[in-house]
């Protein structure tokens, strides 16, 4: 809890270190401040404790989905660089400081236990994200996702938040911990029929802030629009933060009424992996296939949600780990790729502008290529266990119909990832060495020997949790 | 005098929860209609509103004050989300010398 107090003093003090400060020193000064805010919130491990008029709860799960958050976030601010750097008009110690608030709200959603702590986090985080989206202010593609991911945004919570007030209104609590004995004391019959029009609000505010379909088409825009450094933050941070919210609502809240909301999960998980994966199939552009894939990791994850087993949050915790780790890496290694296109090709983002990447940049590929295989979830690497945790976990519930489909689609998934990878290795082209700055090249290696890592010895992690 | 959750308590609660479906059903359509961004802005305050008053009979209803608190958390937070829309859309005024949502189709494939 204290990181959360932390953090925000650190961000309003970026602000000002902003005066005398170049972008280098200010990216130190935030990976100090994150690596302090992971420190804080590692001390609170197993203090199950209350805070803010018992609004928030710190347990250890919820200071897992912390510690992941900011893990993704240092890393973000690591391979950072730049924000247009040339141009006098960037302001870096405006976006490291949104940055750290956009983690402050992200730790709020993971640990609330009242929905005003809810809607706060989740506020926190999303104006903070409409602001970096539009940050490249000159870009009409950036305003344009700023705006689109605002007027969504900003619908999204107006409908999660009629959900909140129609459950208020028929358990008179706001109480994560009251809620849930108040709808196990009621019989069904006497519970306002309003209820379960709140819990379905509530959870399709929730679905649009993860991007599941049929609540996605606002994704792919807004991430392909976005600057790539923040897209890497969005789909990373935002995505488990949402996903966390989402867990603690559905096990938590309304694990009594299961049997209410479970068939639309189903629904919903199965209809975002197809179109996600599907539709990432066509893309031309590497972000826009990022973006769907990560519309159909979303559909992977919401298949944990609903098989609400004991080894669930394990699940879901492991699998935002590896989908953060290979996502941070796939990301940065399009960030250079990209910049170095720029000006060479007429679209730098494209698959061709990988073409013949392995010749003159081998650890760049090959990072490339782990992240790649961890997404599709080949053997050997973080993604495989993760999807592995998430099929044994639904048939251990005899859910056997979305588990094929998934399996299915997960051969989609190889289709595209594996073009990238041909792209890069079988392609002829003519990218010279790219420079990598040395922070740039830690954190890269950093992901990729983690995904390997986790890919071998699962357990390290899963024990853990 | 009648006290003010006296008041409110002589309509019916079901009459509150009609008022506050219908203006949320208005602000949907507003956001799901209309082409100029401002508008769709207002839209969405609307759905808030709706929201507000809705936890504010609630919370009357039931003598528990923390609907109305939650009301408070709504509005601060909805001024600071007014900004930042603001100021995107006035960002976008800069580049186009338009609010109208349709033109903005750069991203589309």
């Amino acid at each position: 809890m204290t990181a959360i107090i932390a953090l925000s003093l650190f961000g309003i003090s970026n602000l000002f270190w902003g005066f005398w400060f170049p972008r280098k020193v200010l990216q130190i000064l935030t990976l100090l401040f994150l690596a302090i805010g992971i420190g804080l919130t590692a001390m609170d491990w197993n203090h199950e404790l209350l805070w803010f008029g018992n609004m928030f709860r710190t347990t250890n799960t919820s200071i897992n989905f912390s510690l992941i958050i900011q893990l993704a976030a240092f890393l973000v601010v690591a391979l950072s660089r730049g924000f247009g750097a040339d141009d006098e008009h960037t302001h870096p110690a405006e976006y490291y400081a949104i940055l750290l608030f956009s983690v402050v709200g992200a730790i709020l959603m993971v640990s609330f236990d009242h929905m005003i702590m809810l809607f706060v986090g989740l506020e926190i985080l999303s104006v903070a994200m409409y602001v970096l989206t539009g940050s490249d202010k000159r870009n009409l593609k950036s305003n344009e996702a700023a705006l689109k991911y605002f007027l969504m945004g900003a619908f999204a919570t107006g409908i999660l938040l009629f959900g909140i007030t129609l459950v208020y209104g028929a358990t008179k609590s706001f109480y994560i911990s009251n809620l849930a004995n108040i709808i196990a004391a009621t019989a069904p019959e006497s519970m306002p029929s309003f209820l379960y029009i709140g819990v379905l609000l509530m959870l399709i505010g929730l679905l649009f802030k993860v991007s599941a379909a049929p609540f996605h088409f606002w994704t792919p825009d807004v991430y392909d629009g976005a600057p790539t450094i923040f897209t890497m933050f969005m789909s990373t941070v935002v995505k488990t933060a949402g996903f966390a919210a989402l867990y603690h609502i559905l096990s938590g809240v309304f694990g009594g009424i299961y049997s209410t909301w479970v068939l639309t999960i189903y629904f919903i998980s199965m209809l975002t992996l197809i179109i996600g994966n599907v539709t990432a199939a066509y893309q031309l552009s590497v972000k826009r296939m990022l973006a769907y894939s990560s519309i159909s990791h979303a559909g992977y994850m919401l298949m944990t949600v609903s098989a609400m087993q004991s080894s669930s949050t394990s699940t879901v915790l492991y699998y935002s780990l590896s989908y953060t780790l290979a996502t941070v890496a796939a990301f940065a290694v399009l960030i250079l790729v990209s910049e170095y296109q720029t000006g060479r090709k007429e679209k730098p983002e494209d698959y061709s502008s990988f073409e013949g990447l392995a010749k003159n940049n081998p650890g760049l590929a090959f990072c490339f290529t782990i992240s790649l295989l961890s997404l599709a979830g080949i053997p050997m690497t973080a993604g495989f266990w993760g999807k592995f945790f998430i099929f044994s976990d639904s048939f251990n519930r005899n859910i056997i119909y979305p588990v094929i489909l998934a399996i299915l689609m997960s051969a989609v998934g190889i289709y595209y990832y594996f073009k990238g990878i041909i792209a890069i290795y079988f392609k002829n082209g003519d990218i010279e060495k790219i420079e990598v700055p040395i922070l740039f090249k830690i954190a890269l290696w950093f992901c990729t020997i983690a995904t390997l890592v986790l890919g071998v010895y699962p357990n390290i992690v899963k024990s853990l949790f | 005098m009648q006290s003010i959750p006296d008041i409110i308590r002589t309509i019916p609660l079901a009459h509150y929860i009609l008022l506050s479906s219908a203006l949320f059903c208005i602000g949907i359509l507003g956001v799901l209609t209309r082409r100029n961004a401002i508008i769709v802005f207002m839209a969405i305050e609307l759905m808030l509103n709706a929201v507000n008053l809705l936890l504010a009979a609630f919370s009357s209803y039931y003598s528990d004050p923390s609907g109305q608190i939650f009301v408070f958390f709504i509005m601060a937070v909805a001024a600071a989300e007014v900004a930042v829309g603001l100021a995107i859309i006035v960002m976008i005024y800069r580049n186009i010398q338009s609010i109208d949502i349709g033109i903005l189709n750069k991203l589309k494939n």
